[in-house]
């Protein structure tokens, strides 16, 4: 890369539209050198025709790219030696053997032999898939078909890595290694930029985090700065039986300092900025015939924090995709 | 030395992974040999005729060949996206289309050949003009690849791609001269057929097998190395435009 104060991914007032729809809209975000930063966004969202442009694989229709201080708005070819991918679908030839084709992808960057071939065992050793290296693609289960993909997409030891939703669709284990091997690279000092629709993981591995909605950018920050106003409530979900309609309504009457919600029926949300006190709700409810089942104090979570931003309901996110490890 | 890696790789992969692919065999092999017997047989005059059909046979063979070859390496690779892979590689789209397009040159040019080995064991050869045959073939290797490129570019699924190829291929056995002289065709359809680049390289292959030509070599190859010009600029753009939204 040019040099080490530029970002390694800047982008300005990204646009495309695909006839009448505006896919993406007047995007801008940029990625630092060694970050891992998160595109989090329900499907449709524009966040893999985020990715198709700033890898070249889409045109924009405005705005500019900077990949690694090349500007390659119009020339992607001009940084693509900088970038690898990993595509939201596993796309390598079923044909080839899984080393087949992790040397192709080696030697589509310039490898020599000896040397993909080294990288490509190294890889598949990763990736535990060692034992069906000499398996066709085509052969694979869906987790191993993904895992190849992800090892494809790093043969050649990118300094920029784009990742488009590494773990939809794949099952706990695989999704928990990728999520490894993804903390890992980061750790190695690669560049990530990863989009998922699965609030957790963007949670857990990224640094920092842009909400993306109907093709715009509704909030950008620090993974702990998005999280501070939500880590500063209290909340306790309790489960109750033989409750009336109004309970939420009689409760916020005898306890005026906590806020009272029941979203899902025979749960109760209270909410507050200094902590609940359990018990002299319990015994509220109880005077009143209502069974308490459960009491638990609710962690804060990067899902609040988008439902909060967004309006869209977290539940929503991953309904839309067929269910996979990444939620899990 | 990096981009020649990738070019090598990509045209390796295509001729291990398609070359013996099912719509390959069946349009690239069987139905050319299927349509010279036919010929074979209709002409009904022995041996004699083969030196007269032969090149109307290696264009067929060229023509369905790299077609046949091109529906499958572009188009599959377009539809289940692993197209995405070499647009991704840091190499410029015009070497990535001409390794694309090799492979089906060398399956062209292989394919052209068949009939002339088989001839050589049934008639004598050794009147033919091999320093005009060579390039000849290879010329229409080419602008048949390139042909196919333009056809599998414009679809997404193999069977249009293959039906899209008969639109161009079936009137070409007619109208290019492969087994009647095109002063044999009606006066409206003549003009049809110098639009067409196959009969340059066929007027190339009957001078050359038996001394029978209507244009001069000389404007047959420049004529034959401008098609192939224009369909690849063409196809490069259709790409540009189409794959690349």
């Amino acid at each position: 890369m040019k040099s080490n104060n530029q970002p390694a991914v800047e982008v300005l007032s990204l646009t495309k539209r695909y006839g009448d729809v505006i896919a993406v809209d007047d995007i801008s975000f940029q990625v630092n050198e060694g970050e891992l930063f998160g595109f989090l966004g329900p499907n449709g969202a524009g966040k893999t025709t985020t990715i198709n442009m700033l890898t070249g694989l889409a045109r924009p229709d405005a705005g500019t790219i900077h990949i690694g201080g090349i500007e390659c708005t119009q020339n992607p070819k001009a940084a693509q030696h900088l970038v690898g991918m990993v595509p939201d679908e596993s796309n390598l030839y079923p044909e080839l053997t899984g080393f087949e084709n992790l040397c192709f992808c080696a030697a589509l960057y310039g490898m020599r032999r000896s040397e993909r071939q080294t990288r490509a065992r190294q890889l598949l050793d990763t990736f535990s898939l060692t034992d069906a290296a000499d398996r066709k693609f085509a052969g694979y289960s869906k987790g191993m078909k993904r895992k190849l993909t992800f090892a494809a997409g790093i043969i050649h030891q990118p300094p920029i890595l784009f990742l488009d939703e590494p773990t939809t669709g794949i099952d706990v284990a695989s999704a928990r290694q990728v999520r490894q091997i993804i903390a890992g690279l980061h750790r190695k000092g690669t560049t990530i930029f990863l989009t998922t629709h699965y609030i957790e993981e963007a949670e857990r591995l990224c640094e920092r985090i842009a909400f993306i909605v109907n093709g715009r950018i509704v909030r950008t920050d620090r993974t702990a700065d998005l999280l501070k106003p939500v880590q500063g409530k209290d909340v306790l979900i309790l489960s109750v039986s033989n409750s009336g309609a109004n309970l939420p309504e009689e409760m916020a009457l005898a306890f005026p300092q906590y806020q009272f919600q029941s979203t899902t029926p025979g749960q109760v949300r209270v909410e507050s900025v200094e902590p609940v006190n359990i018990g002299p709700l319990v015994r509220f409810l109880e005077e009143r015939g209502v069974q308490v089942t459960e009491a638990r104090r609710h962690l804060p979570s990067l899902e609040d924090v988008f439902v909060q931003v967004t309006g869209i309901e977290a539940d929503l996110m991953s309904k839309e995709k067929v269910g996979g490890g990444g939620n899990q | 030395m990096r981009r020649w890696i990738a070019f090598w790789s990509i045209l390796v992969k295509d001729m291990r992974a398609y070359y013996l692919k099912p719509p390959n065999i069946s349009w690239g092999i069987i139905f050319p040999l299927a349509w010279t017997g036919m010929f074979f047989i209709r002409s009904g005059s022995g041996m004699e005729s083969i030196l007269t059909l032969l090149p109307g046979v290696m264009t067929i063979s060229i023509l369905f060949g790299t077609t046949s070859m091109l529906a499958v390496t572009i188009t599959f690779e377009k539809r289940s996206r692993s197209f995405e892979r070499l647009l991704l590689a840091p190499i410029s789209l015009e070497l990535l289309m001409l390794a694309k397009t090799s492979g089906a040159i060398l399956f062209g040019v292989a394919n052209a050949f068949v009939p002339i080995i088989i001839a050589a064991f049934l008639t004598d050869l050794s009147g033919i003009a091999w320093f005009l045959i060579v390039p000849a073939i290879l010329l229409m290797g080419i602008v048949s690849t390139f042909i196919g490129l333009f056809i599998a570019v414009s679809v997404s699924e193999i069977f249009e791609a293959q039906t899209f190829s008969n639109f161009f291929r079936f009137p070409m056995i007619f109208l290019c001269g492969l087994f009647f002289p095109i002063i044999a065709l009606p006066v409206f359809l003549r003009p049809l057929s110098y639009i067409l680049p196959l009969t340059y390289g066929v007027d190339i292959l009957h001078g050359a097998i038996h001394n029978e030509h209507i244009m001069s070599f000389t404007l047959d190859f420049i004529i034959l190395g401008a098609f192939c010009i224009g369909l690849f600029a063409l196809s490069l753009r259709n790409i540009k435009r189409r794959w690349i939204v």
